[in-house]
């Protein structure tokens, strides 16, 4: 069955038709052509798929499609602000060379920028509480773990506009 | 020394930006207009007879456009011993076993008409145990080859193991046993093939041997009947590889199968349970060591004899032990040397190449063996191994000649850092062990080259065509940085291009850790033409000889005159527009001067070999069996950093998957049956247990490597087992022999220990 819903995603309203036992992931990627969100295993064991739904860090490949009714969703590819400035995560992520196959890379950063807009100023122990549902197979994840620091600092030093801002 | 702008430097991965963005695009994420999707149908059995297909069902699905079975397609078989095919007739040898498959218009009805083939099997009896499928009568997984025992040609012999046996002082023998581990790439394995009106063949692939491929597919073609046609390889972004895509798979041969059959494009991309069960990974070994010294501790024998689970089919994972060799013969410096490897068809799924191509299982022996040595003579485990290491200018029995080598340094930093020798709590213990890769390429193949293109535009921007490939380690980078340096433009002149075989030149493949230092000597062997030719253009419009001009930051100067200096566009652009114009382009095919292994398995296989040694401090619970890693010490000799950023990543990287082989990862293999396909089950380390890893770097510049550099890409995967059993002996007192070494086996030694004792 289908129905109608509404939300913010990357900080544009989308209105459209959904089915019920579409996921997330699906909606993201098969109806909407947002492929920078990864499907690693399709069943919220790797964290490839993470987005974040009203800031919260969720496995979309497990997340119904039809529950972001009248939610935000941001995926890595709102997350850079619209002139194409990227986000000090994606910047402390590219520096400290915490992308090797770049897999996981969406999903860690979103899991990351979950953490830093809860937390900005993280232990390395949060920094993996956080970060634990999020595979890696190629970095060892100590890169990531500077980067996410990395990112925190760059964060309170530089404040900067958080996008996307509900349009409202 | 010259001073480097830009080698040396920590230059981010180029495509990074990319991939944190989501504009990378992967296999997944390629979408041909017309598409079909397609699926494969695998065995339910681990050996059986195939009685009866019916696919009438599968067939009139609506939305299905093709079904195939081993009846419908040529008979021609691949791989490394010629005994696979893309379906399977007459009979099932294991789970995953290829039976039918499927193209529709989209997955879900490919699923559904998956589950509308049925199949009729009688079960055989099957074998699951290396051991057990040698012996006579054993259930045959290849009739025609009379015997489960694979021909193959793995025993070689140095100087005389029996006569130096019979000399040696002490002596220690142990049985080992490695277990099925699988790569765990974060992307799934995929592919998409699609015909021309001519019937040539394009594959959307993840390949790491696109050249390879390319011949592989050209077969498969032929077998079909289409002779004299074209095959082109486009690379998409390769999400993790690890040795799993150095070979071509059935679902590959099955998607080009589909494609001809429907004329229209077909994707095959695996889920992840395929990707666990469907995949090739590292195969089991039971190893039996013995080595002997001297009454001063002088190595004078090793000995070693394996049986490796070689699964179903053959892929390069029978070939592993022409690498496993090289620690055997060469890891420290040992007279005498004995190998034989057997590899034994069995019922389970089969083994393929993985980080390290043998090297972790063959150094998990030799490096356990080697402490137990140590203890039986007395003598301290660091000592003991400074006093065999290899040196530089050593031409080991097997023939490799070492050049540069930083292996005692690695040691004693190892030593260093772990405070070896000093204090230690109550179930604290350490460990090393030391490795010995290839460092330099690896002549496995009849050549060991890689062809480069490279054209300089009128703005004096460079496009590299590089026949090598990146999937992540950074090869990318690491080629425009040493384009960059020779040329003298900035990095972000340099544009890398490695993903089209229709415009890039051959290579072997990205294995052996030899792309940085095959493919940047191939890139750098075209910018030096290109550099000259620029020179001497710029020679003519400055007035001075061309050995008195540089080029630094996109501008050629004269070397006395600094001030008098001219961008590289400008002269360029007057080269091109005027009367006979010229422009820049040049190639390059570098086949290093390494060796292939003689009939007797001698021979400098490598220009150059790397070194390093792994210390680790670990906490092990008497009561749970638990081990915590404390302190993770990696020193490697590199020849030169290129990159220290990305040289970095490859040792963490490669260190933590050696941790999960040590301690956590098993591909559990109930009677055939993958019981784990899963990231649940299958434990790969997480964030939580990531290590942290120190480095230490040893710059021994090589004089054949690119600027000094050597391969990194595996070693630092390989001497983590090791490392870590014998700090867990260092601990507790019991020697694990069998991986990985899980809670449970620990406090089983343990256990046993206290029963000897008490």
């Amino acid at each position: 069955m289908a129905r109608r819903i509404s939300f913010l995603l990357n900080g544009e309203l989308v209105e459209m038709e959904v089915e019920d036992h579409w996921t997330l992931l699906h909606l993201l990627r098969e109806e909407l052509g947002l492929t920078g969100t990864k499907e690693g295993c399709g069943s919220g064991e790797c964290g490839a798929c993470t987005v974040l739904v009203d800031g919260m860090a969720v496995n979309s490949c497990l997340f119904l499609a039809a529950d972001v009714d009248g939610k935000e969703v941001l995926t890595i590819e709102g997350l850079a602000a619209p002139d194409g400035t990227l986000h000090p995560l994606q910047r402390a992520f590219i520096e400290n060379g915490a992308i090797q196959c770049g897999f996981c890379t969406p999903g860690m950063i979103l899991s990351a920028k979950a953490l830093l807009d809860e937390n900005p100023n993280p232990t390395e122990e949060e920094i993996r509480h956080a970060l634990a549902g999020n595979l890696c197979r190629c970095t060892g994840y100590l890169q990531i773990f500077r980067a996410v620091a990395d990112a925190a600092r760059r964060i309170s030093q530089e404040p900067i506009e958080v996008f996307p801002r509900r349009t409202d | 020394m010259e001073e480097l702008c830009v080698v040396g430097k920590p230059i981010p991965k180029l495509d990074a930006v990319d991939k944190a963005t989501g504009r990378a695009l992967y296999i997944h994420d390629i979408r041909i207009p017309g598409m079909l999707y397609g699926k494969i149908l695998y065995s339910k059995y681990p050996h059986a007879r195939i009685a009866h297909i019916d696919v009438s069902k599968a067939k009139k699905l609506p939305g299905v456009r093709a079904v195939l079975t081993a009846e419908d397609i040529p008979p021609f078989k691949f791989g490394f011993y010629k005994d696979n095919t893309p379906l399977k007739g007459g009979k099932v040898r294991s789970y995953r076993d290829e039976v039918a498959a499927v193209a529709a218009i989209d997955p879900d009805i490919a699923q559904e008409a998956l589950d509308l083939i049925q199949v009729h099997y009688e079960a055989l009896p099957a074998v699951f145990d290396p051991e057990e499928a040698m012996k006579e009568g054993a259930p045959l997984v290849h009739e025609e080859n009379r015997s489960n025992i694979l021909k193959l040609p793995w025993k070689m012999h140095f100087g005389d193991v029996e006569e130096a046996r019979r000399k040696a002082k002490y002596v220690v023998e142990d049985r080992l046993r490695v277990t099925w581990v699988t790569h765990c790439c974060m992307a799934t394995s995929g592919c998409i093939a699609m015909f021309d009106a001519s019937k040539n063949l394009t594959v959307y692939s993840n390949t790491q041997i696109p050249s390879l491929a390319q011949r592989d597919y050209l077969e498969a073609l032929e077998a079909m009947g289409l002779k004299g046609k074209r095959v082109r390889i486009i690379k998409a972004c390769i999400g993790g590889a690890f040795g799993s895509k150095l070979d071509t798979y059935p679902y590959e041969y099955i998607a080009i199968l589909l494609a001809h059959a429907t004329g229209k494009p077909v994707r095959i991309v695996f889920d992840r349970k395929e990707e666990f069960v469907a995949t090739s990974g590292r195969q089991p070994a039971i190893i039996d060591i013995s080595q002997g010294c001297d009454e001063n501790g002088r190595l004078l024998f090793r000995d070693v004899r394996m049986i490796l689970d070689n699964g179903a089919y053959t892929s390069w994972g029978a070939t592993t032990p022409s690498v496993m060799m090289m620690p055997i013969s060469s890891l420290y410096r040992v007279p005498n040397v004995r190998y034989e490897a057997i590899c034994v068809y069995t019922n389970n799924t089969y083994s393929q190449a993985m980080r390290g191509y043998g090297n972790p299982q063959a150094t998990f022996a030799i490096e356990s063996s080697m402490d137990r040595l140590a203890q039986e003579m007395g003598m301290d485990r660091v000592e003991f191994r400074l006093l065999n290491a290899n040196g530089p200018g050593e031409v080991t029995s097997q023939g490799f000649r070492i050049t540069t080598c930083g292996l005692k340094e690695c040691i004693e930093e190892v030593r260093r850092r772990l405070d070896w020798g000093g204090p230690k709590e109550k179930g604290e213990g350490v460990g090393i062990a030391c490795l010995i890769h290839v460092g330099g390429g690896a002549r496995v193949y009849k050549s060991d080259g890689c062809g480069t293109i490279m054209k300089m535009d009128d703005f004096g921007k460079v496009d590299v065509f590089t026949g090598a490939t990146d999937m992540g380690q950074g090869a990318d980078t690491v080629i425009a940085q040493v384009v960059a340096e020779e040329l003298g433009v900035r990095i972000e002149d340099v544009k890398v291009i490695h993903t089209d075989t229709d415009v890039c030149p051959w290579d072997v493949g990205a294995h052996a850790s030899r792309t940085t230092f095959v493919a940047c000597n191939s890139a750098l062997g075209a910018a030096r033409k290109i550099k000259e030719r620029l020179l001497e253009l710029a020679s003519r419009q400055m007035g001075e000889p061309p050995e008195m001009l540089s080029i630094k930051d996109g501008e050629v100067f004269c070397k006395d005159d600094p001030e008098k200096r001219l961008e590289i566009g400008k002269i360029l652009r007057k080269a091109h527009f005027s009367q006979g114009g010229q422009m820049l382009m040049a190639d390059f095919f570098y086949d290093p001067a390494n060796e292939n292994l003689d009939k007797s398995f001698r021979g400098n296989l490598s220009m150059t070999y790397t070194f390093g040694a792994h210390g680790v401090r670990v906490k092990v619970d008497e009561e749970t069996g638990k081990v915590k890693v404390l302190k993770y010490v990696a020193a490697h000799d590199v020849g030169r950093a290129i990159n220290p950023l990305l040289l970095e990543g490859q040792v963490y990287g490669g260190a933590l998957m050696g941790i999960g082989y040590a301690l956590t990862e098993q591909l559990i293999l109930e009677k055939g049956e993958v019981m784990n396909p899963n990231f649940r089950d299958y434990k790969i380390l997480t964030a939580k247990d990531a290590v942290p890893i120190e480095t230490y770097i040893v710059e021994t510049m090589d004089k054949d490597g690119p600027f000094g550099a050597k391969g990194i890409g595996e070693p630092g995967c390989v001497p983590t087992a090791p490392a870590i059993a014998n700090a867990i002996w260092d601990a507790v007192g019991v020697r694990l022999r069998e991986l990985p070494m899980t809670p449970e086996r620990v406090l089983a030694a343990i256990k046993e220990k206290r029963a000897n004792s008490g």
